[in-house]
């Protein structure tokens, strides 16, 4: 398949792999942010292809890992009530609350639906004006385009039984508190080349320079993130911390401006709870004034929910790089896909999840 | 209602991580797994029952029987590639394919909801008319009930099936030994995205269209022509890699393939690549894998190649002398890791 299979050549990845053992001396910590990232590494076994030296961390780029409990028992508590159709990506019903997931309320007789596009959910919402629906907007910048662009056109066609659960987070900050933590090993990243292809690479410049780190914008098939790796680890051996642009073929120094501008009208920048991290200033999206009226939260009456994490998920070190999931005593034990304590074993993007799923011969 | 049950502890209601049944208990990964062990398994416990094969195998008076049963309940009714009819025939045909009979007989359990119109009705039933000829079965008993609207999906059908084994092979995960080829019979998850795409209204480059289809007569010619076939397994819904974790964990053996040998059809992988699926979990309804003596593998391809059902077979891998119940993998780029059973179903990700 083409722009596919070049991607998982096995000859370009030996040579690339090859360059990466010839010029590693030292032991290096680089973090992947993106979860579809930590996806690829896992199915295609890239880091058991690499030096020794050179170990992957795994960052908090999974939306379905950062929303926070108190989001998720938001969207139970308006899923479960019979006016409403709730409307979300497929990934997010598996997600525990407290108490339960979607899935569960969908068993139990709420009327849940997967939805491809956030457009979808606005499509629904005019086929059935008696109902209330509602839109689980989560993610990070790569999906506020089009969930923007949904609450964009609900205005525009003067619908008022349409709103939002916004759970929306932003790379930049979270990169920001992982790089001033005390516990941090994270020596460079591979930059989530989705998120830049909406936002650009030009905000990490700051970052790189401010916390000597180098920023790798990479995309998603195993050449891409073994390239990534490969110029990342260059760059730590020269002592060197620039950003550099690895998915040139998606990715523009400025980013998609029309997307941008559809964002900044209907998001503003707020402070988000990230699920195992907590609380991080200007790291979320909510809406802006014009706007208020697709707020989910304040249409049910949702937004004083406050929630704590089971205690015996170590997701936040996991988010945060410190720890590995098969470090954690719960890993495949009381904590498994079928039955995750948290977010992380949930999406096939969360480094337990994909740690599960793709163990290699040795971790296991 | 279950609080009124008198609860011994000594056998506590065994799936208890669940108080109600989710969609996911029936997508034929680990959850539903777990369902048919703890619930149906243990109840029922029998000897033939747990070979949890395709069907049953037993002796009447001598002569070799198998019979199975499957129902159909997908939604939409009517997909690109067939429609619900050819489904309930072919099911029910392959499952009697993979213990090495002859299908002969079919039974139909037809659950109708009110309203629907006669016109689809027909038209499934003549449906199942065809592919009943053109597989060679009869359907030769039944059963009508018409539920109240709402109640129902349109129609749910129900067959089960006799087929009568004529040769002296054992088709079961206990004959596999290390080295067998491990062969598909096509490429794989056509059917899942075809109703998908059907279901969802999403749209490819050119439309995908089912696998549905009998593959009974490949098996048969596999038979005839004495290939020491050692276990059989059609793919259904959990995909290639449930069949292939269901065979490693009752045969013991390790079963070693390669990602790459993977058949898998370029509009199929796309539609994988966009909703975030693995092609290795998306269900088919006309595809089977076959473990073989490794001498005999060339042979199953010669034999496989020459029906259309399967002329895209291919070798994707062989037993391994290790007996740890896995299956591994060796990715595109030449790293090995497990391939697990999905707990659920495949969920569309987000980005």
């Amino acid at each position: 398949m083409k722009y596919l299979n070049e991607f998982r050549n096995p000859e370009i990845a030996k040579k690339y792999l090859d360059k990466i053992h010839k010029i590693t001396t030292k032991e290096w910590n680089i973090m992947e942010i993106c979860g579809g990232q930590t996806h690829s590494i896992m199915k295609y076994g890239i880091q058991e292809m690499l030096p020794k030296k050179v170990n992957l961390v795994h960052g908090p780029g999974c939306p379905v890992c950062v929303t926070p409990l108190e989001q998720l028992d938001k969207a139970i508590s308006i899923a479960s009530r019979s006016d409403v159709i709730f409307t979300s990506f497929g990934d997010m019903l598996r997600v525990p609350g407290s108490e339960k997931d979607l899935l569960s309320v969908k068993a139990e007789g709420g009327d849940v639906r997967v939805v491809y596009s956030p457009l979808g959910a606005v499509q629904i919402a005019q086929e059935n004006p008696d109902k209330e629906i509602v839109f689980f907007a989560v993610g990070f910048e790569t999906t506020a385009p089009g969930n923007a662009m949904a609450v964009h056109q609900a205005k525009k066609r003067g619908l008022k039984n349409f709103s939002v659960l916004v759970s929306h987070v932003l790379v930049p900050p979270a990169v920001e508190v992982i790089l001033s933590s005390p516990i941090n090993k994270v020596q460079g990243f591979l930059a989530a080349g989705h998120v830049c292809t909406v936002m650009g690479y030009q905000e990490y410049i700051p970052i790189a320079e401010k916390y000597k780190v180098p920023f790798i914008v990479t995309g998603f098939e195993p050449i891409d993130i073994i390239e990534g790796i490969y110029q990342c680890v260059k760059q730590l051996e020269e002592g060197k911390s620039e950003v550099v642009n690895q998915y040139s073929r998606s990715v523009s120094a400025k980013g998609n401006n029309n997307a941008q501008n559809i964002v900044t009208e209907v998001f503003d920048t707020k402070p988000r709870k990230w699920r195992g991290i907590g609380e991080i200033p200007g790291s979320g999206f909510g809406l802006t004034k014009q706007y208020s009226d697709f707020d989910a939260e304040t249409k049910f009456g949702v937004e004083e929910y406050k929630a704590e994490e089971p205690a015996e998920c170590i997701a936040g070190l996991v988010l945060q790089g410190v720890n590995k999931p098969n470090e954690c005593p719960a890993f495949g034990k009381s904590c498994t896909p079928e039955h995750p304590l948290g977010a992380t074993m949930v999406s096939t993007e969360g480094a337990c999840s994909a740690y599960y799923r793709y163990r290699n011969i040795k971790t296991s | 209602m279950n609080k009124k049950i008198d609860f011994n502890y000594s056998c506590p209601l065994p799936i208890e991580q669940y108080p109600n049944v989710l969609l996911a208990h029936g997508s034929g990964g680990k959850l539903m797994h777990q369902l048919i062990g703890k619930m149906f398994i243990n109840s029922f416990d029998n000897p033939m029952l747990n070979q949890q094969h395709d069907g049953a195998v037993f002796d009447v008076n001598g002569t070799k029987l198998a019979f199975t049963t499957d129902s159909y309940v997908v939604q939409p009714i009517f997909f690109p590639g067939g429609n619900i009819g050819n489904l309930a025939v072919n099911g029910t045909v392959n499952d009697l394919a993979m213990c090495g009979a002859k299908p002969l007989y079919l039974s139909a359990g037809v659950i109708l909801e009110e309203g629907l119109p006669m016109e689809r009705l027909w038209e499934i039933v003549q449906t199942m008319k065809n592919s009943a000829e053109e597989t060679g079965v009869q359907f030769v008993t039944g059963d009508t009930k018409v539920v109240d609207k709402g109640k129902g999906d349109s129609i749910f059908i129900n067959t089960a099936g006799i087929g009568i084994i004529e040769h002296d092979v054992d088709i079961s995960p206990s004959q596999i030994q290390p080295g067998d080829a491990v062969i598909v019979s096509g490429d794989i998850g056509r059917h899942g995205i075809a109703i998908m795409a059907e279901r969802e209204g999403l749209s490819f480059e050119s439309t995908i269209e089912s696998d549905c289809a009998d593959v009974s007569k490949v098996v048969m010619k596999m038979l005839d022509k004495q290939i020491n076939v050692r276990c059989l397994r059609d793919l259904t819904r959990g995909g290639l890699a449930s069949a292939l974790v269901e065979i490693a964990t009752s045969s013991g053996c390790n079963i070693a393939i390669k990602e790459q040998e993977i058949p898998v059809n370029p509009v199929v992988q796309g539609a994988c690549e966009i909703l975030g699926f693995d092609p290795m979990y998306v269900a088919n309804e006309g595809r089977f894998v076959a473990f073989v003596s490794s001498d005999d593998a060339n042979k199953t391809l010669e034999t496989m190649k020459s029906f259309s059902v399967s002329k895209n077979a291919k070798v994707i891998g062989k037993v391994s002398e290790i007996r740890d119940k896995m299956v591994t993998l060796q990715s595109s780029i030449g790293a090995t890791r497990i391939v697990e059973m999905f707990s659920g179903e495949q969920l569309p990700r987000i980005c």
